[in-house]
């Protein structure tokens, strides 16, 4: 769907009130998440919506639109109806006859699909818990728009910030209003952007070029997965300004291989923008000539850091280098280079179109404008969650996310991946920015939120965490190489009762010395989680030590399996499952695990419909 | 491993012709720069990276094969030998962890007889650990070729296994 190419911003305006004309033509909207949601059937739900609403005779007043992530990712598949505002979750093809009837024909909301709190139901979207405590605005077209449609990016306002920069601004005013706005890096490092582009900006050389890190590779985070899928153009337009401000001609996204919706996307949206010559030559009738190309990522976490990251864009193996020289004065193909996170650039339109005052607005003193986190784990509603910086880690788990299910405790939050550290109960009321977080030991990081309740030993967590650094180690510097491995395989002892008293000092000295003598950040943040767990859950470290127990049960070695008296049925589903025969009963008759011959494997515990297999 | 023979080059010398006019388009030739979309569309096309092919490519770029097995080796998404019909991943994320993604590993490993990494002797599954998914609200999840399979417990493994030929 190539629109004609914009030579002006009068062009751009031209453009934006054709297609608002098209969207107003459509008296209500049903928008149906199509990234995410594609995972619980969301594929099918779209088509029974475009069937029911064209065999009803509907289809020319209401429009059903394939749009990115609504953000509560707990009720996939969610469907959102405009201008009603009802939100609908868990809905499946079978729904849609009701929601037509109901809602597009009647207004009313269809109560059995929407959330529910106290008995009471939430129908409107912004009155869900969910949303009520959040501040959406770099997601605030996520799940508006179709993704795939530069119409309806556009209709939205979508490039009016490149027009506003391109045509009316200086490079060095774009960089100043970046500065003043306090946008800090969303990668996880913090570091201010406007001063980043500005290193760059005066190194010397013509040829200068900008990186879109979307290497996400921390287990436990998605929101620039989100981005990229759901609203891919504001993602490039933050791209065209920081290329502007810093004067690159190219431009690569560099994203990873197991996101192939974000990939799509957003190779659409680069196809789209250069047909309407906001990418390419002379951007707007502007002398700026710029163009990017995308990367995929072949799976190496490290490629995260940025001197990785470049090398592995020269078709090296991604390995960092030692910084100075930074980037900023050598990076790709030894020139200067700038790179920034997906969620930075996203930020990006927004200071530019609204201006730094209102940007800054929201936020803390040190941290402004608002975090996108991936909420996931031991969580009531788990997804997208996008709060002003500054809100505590319980607005975000209880508030947000609905809290703990099954009655379990809150034990700790996990915030920055394998990078960052454990934050326990104690700093529930924690304000979040870059600062407090690393006060406490962790990092705020890129936004993953792992929630854990008591079910969740720290000891196994720390061990989890290791062994992906020491996997992901690329091998080049010896404290992260043979660090992290001596660190997985004390862990590994103490998880399987063999550990020795002195193990825990030993891994935090260990720790410190990995941390201060690594090349790069992936060394000198993975003893984090060691140092967090230690620093905060010691009890536990000790009890797997010295007493051989683990308090949440999950360590195999030091559990056993045994199949309550007074629940179990005899309906013998355990003793099917089990692959090694430990179990015996005769039908209808307690049944009993042969502890010496049990693996631990659970098996049974997870086909028990009576949940009378128990850990101890 | 294949023997040259059998292998098809025609495939590769596809790959490498779109490569050369993209980059002519770029006013440069094919180059190491470009060795990592180079083998990403080369196992695209063959399902893995068949090294007779490889030595083909090094002879038409004169990229070095010691510094194609270098990059090889180092991501984890390439591979010399051919994989099943179908690839088994399973997210051993932080999430999935929490939400207990070993025992889906496990239930997998049993049904299958095969370890992490492995083929079944029927070239009919392929099974990887991988880091995250990025579903972290459908943990534990595994992915099977593009299907999701989420909210995942150990009995359902056999069912959704057999669902594949």
């Amino acid at each position: 769907m190539a629109h004609a190419k914009l030579t002006c911003p009068d062009d751009l305006a031209a453009f934006r009130g054709q297609a608002r004309e098209v969207l107003n033509a459509y008296r209500a909207r049903v928008l149906v998440c199509m990234t995410g949601c594609r995972a619980r059937g969301a594929v099918a739900l779209g088509q029974a919506f475009r069937a029911k609403l064209a065999g009803a005779g509907l289809d020319q007043e209401v429009a059903v639109v394939d749009v990115g992530c609504h953000g509560q990712c707990s009720r996939a598949p969610l469907v959102l109806i405009e201008p009603d505002e009802f939100l609908y979750g868990n809905v499946e093809p079978e729904d849609v006859d009701e929601i037509i009837e109901e809602t597009l024909r009647n207004g009313r909301p269809v109560e059995r699909l929407c959330a529910s709190e106290n008995g009471k139901v939430a129908a409107k979207r912004d009155d869900v818990a969910f949303y009520k405590h959040q501040s959406h605005q770099v997601l605030r077209h996520c799940g508006r728009i179709d993704p795939r449609r530069i119409e309806d990016t556009v209709a939205q306002g979508g490039y009016e910030a490149v027009a506003k920069a391109l045509c009316s601004m200086t490079p060095e005013e774009v960089i100043d209003e970046v500065r003043e706005a306090g946008l800090r890096g969303r990668g996880g490092a913090g570091f201010p952007t406007g001063i980043k582009w500005g290193f760059c900006r005066k190194a010397p050389g013509n040829e200068k070029y900008l990186i879109c890190n979307a290497d996400e590779g921390d287990p436990g985070a998605f929101m620039d997965r989100a981005l990229l899928e759901g609203t891919p153009h504001q993602v490039l337009e933050g791209m065209i300004i920081a290329a502007y401000a810093i004067g690159a001609g190219r431009g690569f996204i560099y994203v990873r291989a197991e996101y192939p919706i974000a990939v799509e996307h957003i190779g659409i949206a680069i196809e789209q923008a250069r047909a309407c010559g906001l990418l390419g030559e002379d951007i707007l009738g502007s002398d700026f000539c710029f163009d990017v190309e995308v990367r995929m990522g072949a799976g190496a976490f490290v490629c995260g850091e940025e001197t990785a990251l470049i090398a592995s864009l020269e078709g090296e193996r991604g390995m960092p280098r030692p910084r100075p020289p930074f980037p900023a004065n050598e990076g790709f193909l030894g020139k200067p280079t700038n790179i920034n996170n997906v969620e930075t650039f996203a930020n990006v339109p927004i200071i530019i179109a609204e201006g730094k005052e209102r940007y800054g607005a929201l936020g803390t003193e040190g941290s402004k404008g608002t975090k996108i986190f991936a909420l996931a784990g031991r969580v009531k509603d788990t997804g997208l969650v996008e709060v002003p910086m500054g809100a505590t880690f319980r607005e975000i788990v209880f508030d947000v996310g609905g809290g703990i299910p099954d009655g379990r405790e809150f034990k700790a939050a996990q915030t920055g991946g394998p990078s960052g550290g454990c934050v326990p109960a104690e700093f529930l009321d924690l304000p979040i920015d870059y600062d407090s977080v690393q006060k406490v030991g962790a990092i705020m990081g890129s936004g993953g939120l792992v929630v854990m309740d008591d079910r969740t030993c720290m000891v196994d967590m720390a061990r989890f965490f290791l062994e992906f650094t020491q996997d992901e180690s690329c091998g080049k510097c010896v404290p992260c190489r043979v660090g992290t491995r001596h660190m997985v395989d004390t862990l590994t002892r103490i998880c399987a009762g063999e550990g020795k008293p002195g193990d825990t000092d030993e891994l935090e000295r260990l720790a410190t010395v990995v941390k201060t003598g690594s090349l790069c950040g992936l060394g000198q943040t993975a003893p984090n989680p060691v140092l967090t767990t230690i620093r905060y859950f010691r009890d536990e470290y000790e009890a797997h030590v010295n007493e051989k127990r683990c308090p949440a049960g999950v360590c195999k070695n030091l559990i056993t399996y045994s199949i309550s008296e007074e629940t179990c049925k005899g309906c013998r589903l355990c003793k099917k499952a089990c692959k090694v025969d430990a179990i015996t009963g005769e039908k209808k008759q307690v049944h009993v695990i042969d502890t010496p011959k049990c693996i631990r494997c659970g098996l049974c515990m997870d086909v028990c419909p009576f949940k009378s297999v128990l850990v101890s | 491993m294949s023997c040259a023979c059998e292998i098809d080059m025609s495939l590769a010398g596809g790959v490498l012709d779109s490569m050369e006019e993209k980059r002519r388009g770029e006013g440069r030739s094919v180059t190491t720069q470009d060795l990592i979309p180079l083998l990403q569309e080369v196992q695209a096309a063959y399902g893995y990276l068949p090294p007779p092919v490889l030595v083909w490519i090094s002879e038409q770029t004169g990229i070095p094969t010691s510094r194609m097995y270098g990059v090889i080796t180092f991501y984890s998404q390439f591979y010399l030998e051919p994989h099943g019909r179908h690839t088994i991943r399973c997210c051993q994320g932080t999430a999935c962890h929490v939400k207990g993604s070993k025992r889906i590993g496990e239930a997998i490993k049993q049904e299958l007889d095969i370890e992490e990494g492995g083929t079944t002797d029927d070239m009919r599954y392929t099974f990887e650990a991988v880091a995250c998914l990025g579903t972290c609200f459908l943990a534990p999840v595994i992915m099977i070729d593009n299907d999701y399979y989420g909210q995942l417990t150990s009995n359902k493994i056999p069912a959704i296994l057999a669902s594949y030929d």
